[in-house]
């Protein structure tokens, strides 16, 4: 077979997908930018759009709520699954690992809008922390936990603790147990072994796995929608809010593309953990 | 003394992660109008109410209806071009491979509402037709992904081999390419599978009339807590279960050496 007819055939494999995601993805995206400078039909170019986000307070409150939200979810999960992945990986039996591990994400295979709904069933005001709550006599009168802040935090707690889990379990399996073997002949206790010798190593698994957290969750529109409720809005619920209520497309074209520059500062800052290699 | 606290710490971590769904199961047997507690039940009244509806049933047969068609088309997309950037030498390949898995990196509101305004603008109604279409959008790159990085020298060699032997391009890669790949296809095609049934906000931004299931229990939420809410929840984690299990003997299950 000579080079350019099997040039061509490599081309005819790729052209299809190739195609597929510039029509439908990398089009749409320039349709977006355009409509965002666009906030009235039939008008010339304006930064309208932009210099509302940026001017009014209430827009710009939707990012900081994002962000601190996403930050508070990012922290909490990492902490929680680090050391449930780390007792699945060298405390629990080898036999069971499979089962325990597999049981840890099992509630992910629920469907997404139905997880953020079974929590609010949970953090309802006659719901069953608060009848609990109440019935031991913890709690005078039950607590506001859905639609608040906190609400929004469980709910993602949830979700992101079992996707840690999963990140940093392969993470933790695939040291060598001889660093830790090494680190204590060198007479390290089991916790400057830990801090000296295990963490750095799976420090880049876990920045994976926080990255992942953090995109994920600032671009999320059901669980703040669902838990948090409307007294407080995110970026992804003011977008569809410009949409829905008012149909303001260049408004939301406009927050869309400016969450968009903010997942891809924090893709920059966290770049030189996050190689993607073909195996 | 660190085994105890081991397990006391994974115990809790099991609780806090078991606690919605098991909420949510009870629930689904309650008997009264709320699903919260006190627990009357067990009863299957608000299974039947489920059935008995028809925008519930017609939504789960358009789920399924679009999980099938749209993983079926990333994962021969994605195949397609895995095989054809892995086999050939293409120029500026690397920048094409990153334009294929670029859609990865954006999220799923983003992608729907640059959707909708294309869709709007050439005139393509909602529908599941357009659900659909940003289905394989968000698809084609994991499918992509994980053909591509199962694609080794190995079944290059035997690839050669059978066109030694006479067999034509689409041969090659219909009898021998495609069987020698199954596990990744098998993974690539479940793991679509499983996004596109659980895919909400694409659907809920491009379809109206007819749309799939998770929008359809989206607006269950508007009339508040309800059992009924809780029995399709219920019934949908049941189906992911199977798939999971399907997907857990397809994909890992160790093959004869």
């Amino acid at each position: 077979m000579n080079r350019a007819s099997s040039q061509r055939i490599g081309w005819a494999s790729v052209t299809p997908a190739l195609l597929w995601t510039l029509v439908f993805f990398v089009v749409p995206f320039i349709a977006m930018a355009v409509m965002s400078l666009h906030p009235k039909a039939g008008e010339g170019l304006s930064l309208a759009a932009y210099t509302q986000f940026f001017t009014s307070p209430s827009y710009w409150l939707a990012l900081v709520n994002s962000l601190e939200v996403t930050a508070i979810v990012t922290v909490i999960s990492v902490l929680l699954a680090y050391p449930f992945a780390w007792i699945l990986a060298f405390i629990v039996p080898e036999r069971w690992q499979r089962l325990a591990l597999m049981l840890a994400v099992l509630p992910f295979w629920t469907s997404y809008v139905v997880r953020s709904y079974s929590w609010l069933l949970v953090l309802a005001e006659k719901g069953v922390v608060n009848s609990a709550l109440v019935n031991l006599g913890l709690l005078s009168e039950p607590v506001q936990l859905a639609n608040t802040r906190a609400g929004t935090v469980i709910g993602f707690v949830h979700f992101f603790v079992m996707l840690l889990t999963l990140t940093i379990f392969a993470n933790l399996k695939q040291l060598s147990p001889n660093y830790r073997k090494a680190a204590v002949d060198l007479g390290a206790s089991g916790l400057q072994s830990f801090i000296h010798v295990i963490l750095p190593l799976t420090l880049p698994g876990i920045m994976v796995g926080a990255f992942l957290t953090f995109v994920l969750a600032i671009g999320d529109y059901i669980t703040p929608q669902i838990l948090g409720g409307n007294n407080e809005l995110l970026m992804p619920q003011l977008i569809m809010m410009q949409i829905g209520r008012r149909g303001d497309f260049a408004s939301a074209s406009a927050l869309s593309l400016i969450l968009m520059a903010v997942v891809t500062v924090a893709y920059l800052a966290c770049a030189r953990w996050l190689k993607i290699e073909r195996a | 003394m660190t085994r105890v606290l081991a397990t006391i710490y994974a115990l809790l971590l099991y609780g806090f992660i078991f606690l919605p769904v098991a909420v949510l199961v009870l629930f689904s047997f309650q008997g009264t109008l709320f699903p919260i507690p006190p627990f009357n039940g067990p009863s299957l009244r608000w299974y039947a109410a489920v059935l008995g509806d028809a925008r519930l049933t017609a939504g789960l047969g358009n789920s399924v209806l679009v999980a099938l068609t749209t993983s079926g088309l990333a994962t021969l997309l994605g195949f397609l071009s895995a095989w054809g950037f892995a086999r050939f030498h293409l120029p500026a390949s690397a920048f094409l491979r990153g334009l294929i898995t670029l859609p990865l990196t954006v999220s799923y509101l983003i992608i729907g509402m640059g959707l909708l305004i294309f869709f709007n603008w050439i005139g393509l109604p909602k529908s599941l037709l357009a659900a659909g279409i940003g289905h394989v959008v968000i698809n084609l790159p994991l499918c992509f992904a994980i053909i591509y990085s199962q694609l080794g020298e190995h079944q290059a060699n035997i690839e050669r081999a059978a066109r030694d032997l006479g067999a034509g391009e689409a041969k090659v890669l219909l009898l021998v390419t495609a069987p020698m790949m199954w596990p990744a296809l098998f993974a690539a095609f479940f793991l679509s599978m499983t996004f596109s049934w659980d895919e909400f906000v694409i659907s809920f931004l491009l379809t109206r009339f007819e749309t799939t299931l998770p929008v359809e229990i989206w607006n269950l939420l508007r009339a508040g807590l309800n059992p009924k809410t809780n029995a399709v929840g219920a019934m949908v984690f049941g189906v992911s279960i199977i798939l999971a299990i399907v997907f857990e003997l397809g994909a890992f299950r160790k093959r004869p050496q």
